[in-house]
């Protein structure tokens, strides 16, 4: 019985270093599992599908770099699809790292599509603080909430801010949301008081809470949830990267964490019914 | 003067918010949407208080010797580097008080705050939060056991999400004929967060909004003063 | 020099990253310099980004070019003044005025849009037909999606003592809560993962090459 015993009590380190190999292995040499397309992810690419060449879009970027592993993914999906459809992006932020991941999405993105024009497809309108407040003040006057772009420059001057003055000549709002501020801010106001159609990626912490916004309302449109989620949507637009092929390591960690649970889960019972008995 | 104007100021700033979301027109419309231009401002200047803040917490703790007080050195000359070059040379986009030479520009390959946050700031921020897998997956060892009827659906529940989120998810089940397709582990998944999952969630939501309501009112109404710092 | 200069950041970064991953194994003053060194970049990249991209377009550039269709600016700019008086001790209390103007701003907002959002149409949402679909799954989820919402309403009502049916419809409220709790587990340790997956690409592609990053 010490075997059950011993099941209890494994040194958190052991843990440690199998998750480390478990992730690491399998980023090295891939397994190839398949990956299915879920209803949540699909409506945000049919959303998106269904846009007229030209619209405007509104994407938040309302993350940081802690985590731009589950989300940067999907704001570079995102925009490969917008710009493959000559959809228009008009970037903003309501985290302060936001305008970085914006910009370094955008790079890596418009590498690919050199008729892709700052000022014209695209614009990144930078940083403000308030959250749902500023969100509400954009949707009445967006000029005097955004009055510059990111780098400074009047929005005047660019043609894709060209007759925006609050959300209605946006095609639909997109939140890439890593907590508060963010989509949840989004569906209160731009969904939920303005009538926008509001869909959005979101960390795996947040989308348990956010598919409850997933409904017959429709406040949410459609959601992506975590790495699995982008590489849902790097799947539907034809772009393998660095979701897909996460998701093999993904895979291995979450069996090694099942086993374990299975282990301690094992020592319990074995080591409870041997007190019963002794007892 | 020092609490009573504040708690009269929160009343009709929040009063007026609220009517002129049901009377759009003049003049609450236009007063509501210039408050809610105000608020940006004045969160700039809050947000601004809070790093100011920061550095005098921190020199306060290295004047008097705090424990660990060294490494509070570090904390006062990273953010001074940050504010130096980010006032200076200015960030990607923006620029700074010195045009930035050509020079320097090839040296670092991006402006020097912007090297920093690439090379520094995001490995940091992103192994910080990176540590929770190690103590989730030790934690979910140590924790998750079947005591009783409720901690064994969380921990049904758990395992089935976690594997029908996964592709191997998808590859245990794959086999199944299409009859019996309810069993896949993805669409499982699916069932429990579109159904049981959303029900929860949605009760939380409306519990947690309406303590949100009773909390708006009660600082509308002066009632919830804590705000206010003080006795 | 450019690649020079990169390779020295990927060095850089490699070595903040194993700092924080030292505390693991217990907490030592590498761990302590990478926090502090974290918590500095990030309070100077705040400090500068709110004012290039509020600040100065909000607030400095309409004032200094236009004043007199903007003068009105100069209010939140007096608040904001007031709030930094928080700093001074003997005269904190008056950055209670521009802290009321938030504050009052946000609770109304808040009454407003929670009431709608997360009360209303949520409740709209639970309130369906279930059998309007002819799909056995979907009937059967929709009347737990109903059910469970309720009973879960209920088990948050605290100002009866849970007995009786009540408590018993209480106690299926918490079955459903336990699900909730168990799936949002689940999709946490999703998150984490992903993020060690985030890192470890860093570690075997930028760093040593191993993998493409």
């Amino acid at each position: 019985m010490k075997i059950f015993e011993r099941f209890l009590h494994i040194d958190r380190r052991i843990i440690f270093v199998l998750i480390f190999i478990g992730v690491a292995l399998p980023l090295i040499w891939t397994l190839g599992f398949n990956l299915e397309v879920t209803e949540n992810v699909q409506s945000v690419y049919d959303l998106l599908e269904g846009l007229e060449p030209g619209t405007r879009i509104l994407i938040s970027f309302d993350y940081g770099p802690s985590t731009k592993p589950e989300i940067q993914p999907m704001a570079i999906a995102l925009m490969e699809q917008a710009f493959t459809n000559r959809i228009r992006i008009i970037a903003i932020a309501l985290w302060p790292m936001g305008v970085q991941m914006c910009n370094e999405a955008f790079e890596k993105v418009s590498a690919e599509y050199p008729n892709i024009e700052y000022g014209i497809d695209f614009i990144n309108l930078g940083y403000k603080v308030g959250g749902m407040v500023t969100i509400n003040h954009m949707a009445k006057d967006f000029r005097s909430t955004f009055p510059t772009d990111a780098g400074g420059n009047p929005v005047d001057e660019f043609p894709i801010m060209k007759g925006i003055k609050n959300f209605d000549k946006l095609g639909c709002v997109i939140s890439l949301s890593a907590g508060d501020p963010g989509l949840k801010q989004w569906v209160m106001i731009a969904h939920d008081t303005f009538g926008k159609p509001v869909c959005g990626g979101t960390t795996a912490v947040q989308a348990p809470i956010m598919l409850a916004y997933v409904n017959e309302q429709q406040q949410l449109v459609g959601l992506l949830g975590g790495l699995k989620g982008a590489a849902e949507y790097e799947l539907l637009v034809n772009k393998p990267g660095f979701a897909t092929k996460g998701m093999d390591a993904q895979s291995v960690a979450h069996i090694i964490i099942i086993i374990f649970i299975l282990i301690g889960n094992i020592g319990y019972f074995a080591t409870r019914k041997q007190d019963i008995m002794k007892a | 003067m020092r609490r009573q104007i504040p708690m009269l100021i929160t009343f009709f700033v929040g009063t007026l918010i609220i009517v002129s979301e049901f009377i759009p027109h003049k003049p609450f419309g236009t007063l509501s949407t210039s408050l809610e231009g105000w608020f940006l401002i004045i969160s700039g200047f809050a947000i601004i208080l809070g790093q100011l803040s920061l550095f005098k917490v921190n020199i306060i703790k290295i004047s008097r010797k705090a424990p660990n007080w060294p490494y509070y050195i570090i904390a006062l000359v990273s953010f001074s580097i940050m504010v130096i070059c980010g006032i200076l040379w200015g960030t990607q986009k923006q620029p700074g008080l010195i045009p930035i030479s050509d020079k320097m520009l090839n040296f670092f390959g991006y402006k020097p705050f912007d090297y920093i946050f690439k090379y520094m700031f995001e490995n940091l921020s992103a192994t910080m939060f990176s540590l929770l897998a190690f103590f989730m997956a030790s934690a979910s060892y140590r924790a998750f056991r079947a005591r009783s009827p409720e901690s064994t659906l969380l921990l049904v529940a758990a395992v089935l999400v976690m594997l029908g989120r996964t592709t191997i998810g998808s590859s245990l089940t794959g086999w199944i004929p299409e009859s019996l397709s309810f069993l896949h582990l993805p669409n499982i998944a699916s069932f429990i967060m579109k159904y049981p999952n959303t029900a929860g969630q949605r009760a939380i939501l409306m519990c947690a909004g309406l303590g949100v309501i009773g909390s708006s009112l009660r600082i509308i109404l002066g009632i919830e003063r804590s705000y206010l710092g003080g006795k | 020099m450019e690649i020079l200069m990169h390779r020295i950041g990927i060095w850089i970064g490699v070595f903040l990253t194993f700092a924080i991953f030292s505390f693991l194994y217990k907490d030592n003053p590498f761990y302590k310099i990478a926090e502090q060194i974290f918590i500095g970049i990030s309070a100077g990249y705040w400090f500068i980004y709110t004012i290039y991209n509020i600040l100065i377009p909000n607030l400095f550039v309409p004032v200094t070019t236009d004043l007199a269709h903007n003068f009105l600016l100069l209010i939140p700019a007096f608040l904001g003044i007031l709030m930094l008086c928080r700093l001074i001790p003997s005269i904190d209390w008056v950055s209670r005025y521009a802290l009321a103007v938030v504050v009052g701003t946000t609770a109304g907002l808040f009454f407003k849009s929670y009431l709608q959002s997360d009360v209303l149409n949520q409740l709209t949402a639970t309130i369906i037909n279930p059998f309007a679909s002819g799909n056995a799954a979907q009937i059967i989820g929709e009347l737990i999606l109903i059910i469970g919402t309720l009973t879960g309403i209920i088990y948050f009502f605290f100002s009866k003592k849970h007995e009786g049916a009540f408590g018993t419809t209480a106690r299926v409220g918490i079955y459903f809560l336990m699900i909730s709790f168990g799936a949002a587990f689940g999709y946490t340790v999703m998150s984490r993962i992903s993020l060690l997956i985030g890192r470890l690409n860093f570690l075997l592609g930028d760093w040593l090459g191993i993998i493409k990053p």
